[in-house]
């Protein structure tokens, strides 16, 4: 019997369930490690020679080299875990948030002081289609 | 004995601690907020509690994937400050309560909640947003504290039905500690947001409204709202929410509520704030 997860019909939404962390278990391992202040400077100073050091796919690295944080999450990274590395970049989690959304972080502010995302339409992926 | 006085339930976002840190709190963006915080402060001031046991989750910032607890007391002397990514946040390190965490401890792994005892943790903006927000920035803070980590991290976090149950059992495990100690329980977390993904910024007021309000009235019905409708109604991060349960289960079931605010945005997210006080 398989695991049930209703949560696959939310629009727009990783849930980082078990399978997930599994995929992800070094990725976000690798975001953990720019806790630590000389990794974040060793990883900026080659980024690609930092990530040969850890066990993830050639996608997984790919994803972090392009700072394409939708596919690191369906690659199993985890949004906690990743906002390690938007901080190693200085960016906010509200500019990370513009990023995953494709606007502006100029935009994404007028959207958040207008009163966020609407539920009314994101409830279920079958409403957006 | 000591004694459950209050509870105070708030968000903890981080860009709420930047604020504050780099001295941007009479910003426009910021001021609205800050101004929810007022009457709480001053109200905190008054009461003078001994012991907050501040139920907050930890972001991937001490507990990494090696080890993810679902329930977690620290029942250390002293907590560090994480460094998030950005360097540790310029506040005073937390002072335990050993004596009344592995009291707590010991009492509700008996009553059947198996609980992570940690002596050596770092906390994040989850556990010291809450502090600034209700004491503003001492040099050192003014009350010990029993930090409880729940994972909302990794799904699933324990229900909100599991998360009332502990409240009412750390409530017991505290009425039965000896000493006379005045013990706040914080909540924290929430409201509706989402952090990740195409999705991410949706806010959802009535749900939050909809919690305040039961959070107060109807707790025992509030903890039967199931995983799915926090993460589709209230965002994937909004399912932080089930730790305001473990606050409100170790409260009366009658209580007075003494201040409510309610603002969007802070950042990503919807702040909502609550001070409850217990009746008896």
């Amino acid at each position: 019997m398989a695991l049930e997860k209703p949560y696959k019909n939310i629009p727009g939404t990783t849930i980082f369930d078990s399978t997930k962390a599994r995929q992800g278990y070094h990725l976000n391992q690798f975001f953990h490690s720019l806790m630590q202040e000389a990794n974040r400077e060793r990883f900026l100073a080659d980024e690609s020679a930092y990530l040969n050091e850890w066990n993830i796919t050639d996608d997984q690295k790919q994803a972090v080299l392009d700072r394409d944080y939708n596919q690191v999450l369906l690659l199993g990274g985890n949004v906690y875990f990743f906002a390690k590395l938007l901080f190693t970049d200085e960016i906010s989690f509200e500019t990370g948030a513009s990023i995953m959304t494709g606007v502006t972080q100029k935009d994404y502010r007028k959207m958040m002081l207008a009163g966020g995302r609407s539920i009314d339409g994101n409830r279920y992926i079958e409403e957006k289609d | 004995m000591a004694r459950i006085t209050a509870g105070v339930a708030t968000s903890h976002v981080p860009a709420i601690g930047a604020a504050l840190d780099l001295g941007k709190t009479k910003e426009d963006y910021w001021v609205p907020i800050f101004k929810g915080y007022e009457f709480s402060q001053k109200w905190i001031a008054a009461e003078k509690p001994d012991v907050i046991f501040l139920v907050y989750n930890d972001h991937a910032s001490n507990f990494d994937m090696k080890v993810i607890p679902t329930f977690a007391i620290g029942c250390g002397e002293q907590f560090g400050i994480a460094d998030e990514g950005w360097g540790p946040r310029p506040v005073p390190d937390i002072m335990g309560h050993p004596d009344l965490a592995w009291h707590v401890s010991q009492s509700v792994i008996q009553q059947d909640f198996d609980l992570t005892i940690i002596n050596e943790m770092k906390v994040d903006h989850g556990l010291s947003v809450p502090m600034s927000l209700m004491f503003g920035q001492p040099e050192a803070w003014p009350v010990r504290v029993i930090p409880f980590a729940v994972n909302v991290v990794l799904y699933p976090p324990p229900s909100g039905r599991r998360c009332y149950e502990i409240g009412k059992a750390i409530r017991r495990a505290i009425d039965s500690f000896d000493e006379d100690l005045n013990v706040q329980i914080w909540g924290t977390g929430g409201m509706s947001h989402q952090l990740q993904g195409p999705r991410a910024g949706l806010i959802n007021k009535q749900f939050d409204n909809d919690f305040l309000d039961r959070l107060v009235t109807d707790p025992n019905g509030l903890a039967d709202i199931p995983h799915m409708e926090y993460m589709r109604e209230a965002g994937s991060e909004g399912i932080e929410l089930v730790m305001w349960l473990i606050m409100r289960g170790a409260l009366d079931d009658n209580i007075e509520e003494l201040h409510r605010f309610y603002h969007v945005p802070a950042s990503n997210t919807a702040i909502g704030h609550l001070i409850l006080k217990n009746s008896s």
